[in-house]
């Protein structure tokens, strides 16, 4: 199952590799971290209760969200579309956890007004637009995205996620094709974490890797250790300056796990768990850490002061949105439309305030 | 003013908001070079180019889904489907992804998807259907009809200029058999959620939208003629949002009333307006709320066997005869 690609090539003076420096090397930690600790927090909220819905875990797979968001240029104005397990892209892109945490506890102050579960939001001004349940949709929405900036001349680049699961719908397809033909400036990231709720991706598609189907697309496809967050980077970093340059779509194949079953009431039964147990021991933030350690790119001073800045910020999170409310119900009649603002009542139903 | 077509007033219409709005394009299978199946973007890539004009893989999920992607960052794209009976491919697009999200994320997707629906052209199953009852269902979509030159023009402008998705119904049938003078007007708009009187009446009311307009008119001309009936027509133009207060004007005006579509029966339009009818109405009326439909059948292709599922203009004269007589 692992694959590892070529050593990343290195800095000549710093050492540090994919031309990074040690302050984003400090952030990409910080990216991964926030991640897992967000989702350690909503875990315990959802043992409370508190989340409304499902929760899903991204547990060991923070590596690849991380450090795929992090190759884009945000200043540029680059832009990304997640699926449910790419929590870490979204707040690389700037999305707040006070927010995630409105979001699956549905209070009436989340992004979408209780109206869409988890990470199911969007933030065009920083640049990522939610998913929705139908796997593979986005693919062709960032088609459009991507091909709205080739139109303005803008040299922006968009960057969509896709998995083992996703890449089965005729959606992924047409929107591959469309971004493909075009040669738009797209980068598609397949995340391969072994698994489609219980199906094993061998039940999934023939291929023996999800990096061979870009050949039908007639794009380049390329494999990395997606719990490499310094490969991950550097990977997707090559596919983007491809897309910027005119050079059109890349597939990129991610390999990493799913720690915790589809949602969090799955038991992964399906499981065998000497497979999880070899992936625990391949924890993509613990082989950063042990990374940053072992060069001193990072020292565990600076490590630890990360921790505690993600600890305090989550424990701020938590207590602004724990409290708040639901929202009123009659604004579930609002915005179905521009015009009419809002939909009719029926007539035996209080009608909404004005 | 010149008399232009049915396809002719549409393609005007087009051009014009194109002019108008930089950020209108169109996208599509065939639509550049070729100019559409039914040459209705014909001209358009020699005077906007093919950045505005985008020709497509035979793809329509992904046509529907860059154009809401577009719509998103601010554009104003008209997607075409090359028969509307390809909108089914795009289904879930449409349902899941265009109608809900300004719902769901507060995302504008102002979109028009547009295409030639309709039979009576001995198209077969598969370039002849309605697909409207399949999207009345659908929170967060408008559907416009229009039956005349004019509302052909101001509803592709109407709904271009729209801030929601609009799926935008051509009948292929109306075409290049009818023509209107229309006013060269940069503004000639129809609005959308507004049905217009066809023709007045007073003995009873037949409410329908596209190319059965134009039946029901001929059935009115026939039910003077020879019965001396004052049949009232009201074309819906828009069938969502359904101009409720028209469809209770002309019920409260003649008591009687019957439903026209070209549609299947079953799950069709017209039972939902029977049931509006039926709860802001009830009162006023004087006989059943009647329907004329296409059987319940696929649609086929050899003309014996088309002419006899699809709505004729004898089938509306004999099922007002009927209504007449309550």
């Amino acid at each position: 199952m692992t694959a590892r690609p070529a050593p990343a090539r290195r800095d000549a003076a710093s050492g540090i590799p994919a031309g990074l420096g040690r302050e984003q090397l400090l952030e990409l930690y910080y990216f991964m971290r926030l991640t897992r600790s967000l989702e350690e927090r909503l875990t315990n909220l959802y043992r409370q209760g508190k989340v409304i819905g499902g929760l899903f875990r991204s547990l060991g797979q923070e590596a690849d969200s991380v450090g795929s968001a992090y190759a884009l240029d945000r200043s540029a104005g680059d832009f990304l579309s997640p699926l449910i397990r790419n929590l870490g892209s979204l707040l690389v892109m700037g999305a707040r956890p006070v927010d995630v945490l409105r979001q699956y506890m549905a209070k009436a102050t989340s992004p979408t007004r209780g109206r869409e579960l988890n990470v199911h939001f969007g933030d065009l001004d920083r640049g990522f637009l939610g998913q929705i349940s139908h796997l593979g949709d986005m693919v062709p929405v960032m088609a459009g995205i991507t091909l709205t900036f080739r139109m303005r001349g803008q040299a922006r680049v968009g960057l969509v996620y896709v998995g083992d699961g996703a890449m089965s719908t005729g959606a992924f397809h047409e929107g591959m094709n469309l971004a493909a033909a075009r040669r738009l400036p797209l980068v598609v990231i397949a995340e391969n974490n072994g698994w489609a709720y219980s199906t094993r991706m061998d039940r999934q598609t023939a291929v023996r890797h999800l990096a061979d189907k870009a050949k039908a697309y007639g794009v380049p496809g390329e494999r990395a250790d997606g719990n490499d967050v310094l490969a991950v980077y550097e990977v997707t970093r090559r596919a983007v300056e491809r897309a910027r340059k005119g050079e059109g779509v890349t597939l990129i194949e991610l390999l990493t796990y799913r720690r915790k079953g589809h949602s969090e009431h799955d038991n992964q039964s399906y499981v065998p768990r000497e497979e999880l147990a070899r992936w625990e021991r391949d924890d993509p933030l613990d082989r950063y850490a042990a990374r940053l350690e072992e060069h001193g790119w990072v020292p565990a001073d600076e490590r630890a002061a990360a921790d505690a800045r993600v600890t305090a910020e989550l424990d701020a999170a938590v207590a602004e949105s724990e409290g708040e409310p639901l929202p009123e119900p009659a604004t579930a009649l609002e915005a179905v439309f521009a015009h009419p603002a809002v939909q009719p009542a029926a007539w035996y139903r209080e009608a909404p305030r004005a | 003013m010149p008399e232009v077509t049915y396809l002719e007033a549409l393609r005007d219409g087009l051009r014009e908001e194109m002019r108008r709005d930089e950020r209108v394009f169109i996208l599509g299978e065939d639509v550049g070079l070729y100019g559409g199946a039914f040459k209705v973007t014909e001209g358009f890539v020699q005077e906007f180019g093919e950045a505005r004009v985008v020709d497509t893989p035979i793809s329509e999920a992904a046509i529907v889904g860059a154009a809401a992607g577009a719509a998103h960052l601010g554009m104003r794209p008209v997607a075409e489907m090359q028969f509307i009976d390809f909108i089914s491919c795009a289904y879930d697009m449409l349902t899941n992804y265009v109608a809900t999200a300004r719902y769901r994320a507060g995302l504008a997707c102002p979109l028009v998807v547009r295409g030639p629906c309709g039979g009576y052209v001995r198209g077969g199953p598969f370039h002849s259907q309605m697909p409207e009852a399949a999207f009345l269902h659908t929170p967060g979509l408008k559907i416009v009809c229009p039956a005349t030159a004019r509302d052909a023009k101001g509803l592709i402008k109407a709904a271009i200029r729209d801030d929601d998705p609009v799926l935008y119904f051509e009948h292929k049938y109306l075409y290049r058999r009818i023509k209107e003078q229309l006013p060269e007007d940069e503004d000639l708009l129809t609005p959308i959620g507004s049905a217009r009187v066809a023709r007045e009446g007073m003995d009873l009311s037949i409410i329908t939208y596209s190319a059965m307009v134009w039946k029901s008119l001929e059935a009115a001309e026939i039910l003077e003629k020879e019965d001396g009936l004052q049949v009232e027509v009201l074309d819906l133009r828009t069938l969502l949002p359904m101009d409720d207060a028209a469809i209770a004007a002309t019920v409260r005006k003649t008591n009687k009333v019957m439903i026209v579509h070209e549609d299947t029966r079953t799950g069709g339009v017209a039972g939902e307006i029977t049931a509006r009818i039926s709860e802001s109405s009830f009162e006023w009326l004087d006989g059943p709320v009647l329907r004329v439909t296409a059987a319940d059948t696929p649609l086929p292709y050899a003309p014996t066997l088309e002419d006899y599922v699809l709505p004729q203009t004898a089938d509306i004269v004999t099922v007002a005869r009927k209504l007449a007589a309550y």
